[in-house]
């Protein structure tokens, strides 16, 4: 009787690990899809306090007035969005997305993170109406999409945080050539004469660097590593050699987080860790971060209004496509982030051609004003203008 | 009294209705595993193949993972799944099989029902707790005793290379810590069922014998269950090598070949469960459920492995 009970289990066990192990590969495909429902919670939660906001600004001012587009009256606007993408906006849009239900009653807009890589092949398929990306749509890859012509939309920018955790140092300041040997791990200690060069008057410990980076393919990485390889990549006679995209192949012995918070948590727990965190979530974890040398030869602090300054001494391309990181510029801190919502101009529905104006101009007014508050910086006042035109050609 | 063959007559065609319902329907549920697996393996393969057609073999030889360069290697990702599962099992195995022998051989009965039930509840922790746990408790805390043993091996020859330089607690030995606590419950349930089935009469002859405790567990109870337990062992092993989440949050994904196993490195699932957001071509979409099907294909294997070598004890221990 044991024999036969034994086998039942032991039979029992192996179909279930034979399960486990199909259910294991499918995990994978539907994590991607997971965070959509998120933020319905987050939307009513915050709603009682949109009123007071969007009341007293109903009406556009500054450049939004002089384009047809500000012109939609989001009382009436009706209708429901669905997008996806870049997470690195996410908490900008889901603030947004909640004050405009007190502005817009009749419209409801859900955005559900997935990386820009996902917001993109979601928006070629057609299966949002807009989609978050933090990088361009390849020329190559444009015919793809299958709602034919698309516009970009710049909505809100941010600094990217150098974090790093290092006892007794409060003040760091860093080259980009130092940091690419940081990242490249060609530099392993702290007090390597390469760091100590731009911190005269420092004593830096003998700790062993520790480099914090991304673990998933993301918009921060690509705008991190872009900014290295303007500043000293190659053609720059610089050291970089890992190129710019959102993943790249780091050297044997980096750390990987998942997601910004994952990147900050492992600065946080260890000491002599170097990572790139944007703003809102090095704040939020109480790191110290490092001032970086501009392309004027300034060290400049990350805050918002040195990400505006580089928004302002960045050349913009006739489609609101441009580039922040290494922007000219005294005050300009270098490494900072741009995003786009992106949507057809040809929509089938002018109900909802109407939805994504209101919404898109709601992104590009008011709620650049309450931007600040999370740790996003506003666009400048003439990229918003130009952004309001890109708005104006969603149509029917 | 007995019953009228008349009374059995008339009860035979229903009998024979309930019975042929009976047979179908668990034909059916097993027909559906087999069709699942099927199914799976069929989507899977044929959605992997646009990387064999860009790499060829070299994706199972290939070390480096560079998507950006169109390089696309499993071998880093394959020798991390391993080398965890390996430290998973080396780690795992002589604890289960202590806390199989003791809850069966030496604990009172009041006892081994705590444990049993303790080891139980072990399983039914959900591996992403086990991640957390590690990401922001373990491998903090292991960092600086990392620290500590590369430096006693330090310029060692064999024992250098493996205990070497080291940066946080994000690494090969991490997860296969976690590992080993995961899959402890799996190979202790087992190998106390193979264990217990050890008659009662071998037992009391070793005892009689003049046998010490230890004696009659070397002498009696292992041999008779010794190929049960290496299929346990099996079990938890491919159990190990499927773990995903878990392992994810605390390799530190820097795809490597190494044998220090205080580097961080990277394996199949955690890789699928990463870049798989931002897996926007073809080709690297592919790869990564290539990666899916190379780690479906080595899990069947280990537990075919197991099956036939439990098989082969259960004959043993028939004929005997």
């Amino acid at each position: 009787m044991n024999i036969v009970k034994r086998r039942l289990v032991i039979a029992g066990t192996i179909a279930l690990s034979l399960l486990t192990a199909a259910c294991g590969s499918d995990k994978a495909s539907n994590s991607t899809s997971a965070p959509v429902a998120s933020d319905a919670a987050t939307t009513t939660a915050a709603s009682a306090e949109a009123t007071t906001t969007a009341a007293e600004s109903s009406t556009t001012e500054g450049p939004a007035s002089s384009t047809p587009a500000s012109s939609v009256d989001l009382s009436k606007v009706t209708g429901s969005l669905v997008g996806s993408g870049a997470t690195f906006p996410k908490g900008f849009y889901d603030d947004a997305i909640a004050t405009l239900a007190g502005v817009a009653p009749g419209l409801t807009v859900e955005y559900g993170g997935g990386g820009s890589g996902k917001g993109r092949s979601d928006l070629q398929e057609m299966v949002v109406d807009f989609a978050g990306t933090d990088g361009v749509v390849k020329d190559a890859d444009k015919a793809a999409y299958k709602g034919g012509e698309f516009v970009y939309v710049p909505t809100v920018i941010a600094p990217i945080t150098m974090s790093y955790n290092l006892p007794g140092v409060d003040k760091l300041q860093l080259s980009p050539t130092s940091i690419a040997a940081i990242f490249q791990v060609e530099v392993t200690k702290w007090n390597d004469p390469v760091i100590a060069a731009d911190n005269p008057g420092v004593t830096l410990p003998d700790t062993a660097i520790v480099v914090a980076r991304r673990a998933d393919g993301s918009g921060t990485t690509e705008n991190f590593s872009k900014f290295l390889n303007a500043a000293a990549g190659p053609d720059a006679g610089g050291t970089w050699k890992l190129g710019g995209a959102s993943e790249l192949e780091w050297p044997a012995g980096t750390q990987a987080g998942d997601g910004n918070s994952g990147v900050a948590q492992i600065v946080s727990a260890t000491e002599g860790a170097i990572g790139y965190v944007d703003l809102s979530d090095a704040k939020a974890n109480n790191l110290t971060f490092a001032s970086v040398k501009n392309k004027a030869g300034k060290y400049i602090e990350p805050t918002l209004d040195a990400t505006t300054a580089a928004a302002q001494g960045t050349t913009i391309k006739d489609d609101l496509t441009f580039f922040l990181g290494w922007a000219d510029g005294d005050k300009a801190y270098p490494i900072a982030a741009q995003t786009w919502i992106i949507a057809y101009t040809k929509q089938a529905d002018p109900a909802k051609a109407e939805a994504l104006r209101g919404f898109l101009t709601y992104l590009l007014t008011d709620a650049q004003k309450t931007a600040p508050d999370i740790d996003y910086a506003p666009l400048p006042a003439d990229l918003q203008a130009k952004a309001l035109t890109n708005i104006a050609k969603i149509g029917a | 009294m007995y019953e009228s063959p008349a009374d059995l007559a008339d009860l035979r065609p229903r009998r024979q209705i309930l019975d042929r319902l009976f047979k179908g329907s668990t034909l059916a549920s097993g027909a559906v595993i087999l069709i699942v697996l099927v199914l799976i393996a069929w989507t899977i393969s044929g959605k992997s193949l646009p990387v064999f057609r860009h790499e060829g073999i070299h994706f199972f030889t290939e070390r480096r993972w560079a998507p950006t360069k169109e390089i696309y290697g499993a071998l880093s990702f394959i020798y991390g799944t391993g080398i965890t599962a390996l430290i998973a099992v080396v780690i795992s195995v002589p604890v289960s099989i202590g806390i199989a022998l003791f809850t069966t051989q030496v604990a009172p009965a009041r006892l081994k029902k705590w444990l049993v039930s303790l080891t139980d509840l072990l399983a039914v922790v959900p591996s992403v707790v086990f991640g957390l746990w590690g990401i922001i408790f373990l491998a903090p805390k292991l960092a600086g005793f990392y620290k500590m043993v590369s430096g006693w091996f330090h310029g060692w020859p064999v024992l250098g290379d493996i205990f070497g330089r080291t940066g946080a607690g994000r690494t090969f030995m991490t997860a296969g810590l976690i590992l080993s606590v995961m899959i402890t419950p799996i190979i202790t349930s087992i190998a106390r069922e193979v264990i217990e089935t050890t008659p009662q009469t071998d037992r009391d002859g070793a005892l009689a014998l003049g046998a010490t405790r230890w004696v009659m567990i070397t002498g009696a109870v292992l041999p008779h269950s010794m190929t049960g337990i290496v299929g346990a062992v099996m079990l938890g092993l491919g159990r190990a090598m499927g773990e995903t989440i878990a392992v994810a949050l605390v390799i530190g994904s820097s795809p490597t070949i190494t044998a220090n196993l205080f580097s961080s490195g990277d394996s199949l699932p955690s890789v699928i469960a990463f870049q798989w957001g931002e897996a926007t071509t073809e080709v690297k979409r592919s790869a990564l459920i290539a990666m899916g099907l190379t780690l479906f294909i080595l899990t069947i294997v280990v537990n075919l492995i197991a099956t036939a070598v439990v098989g082969r004890a259960t004959r043993r221990v028939q004929g005997a």
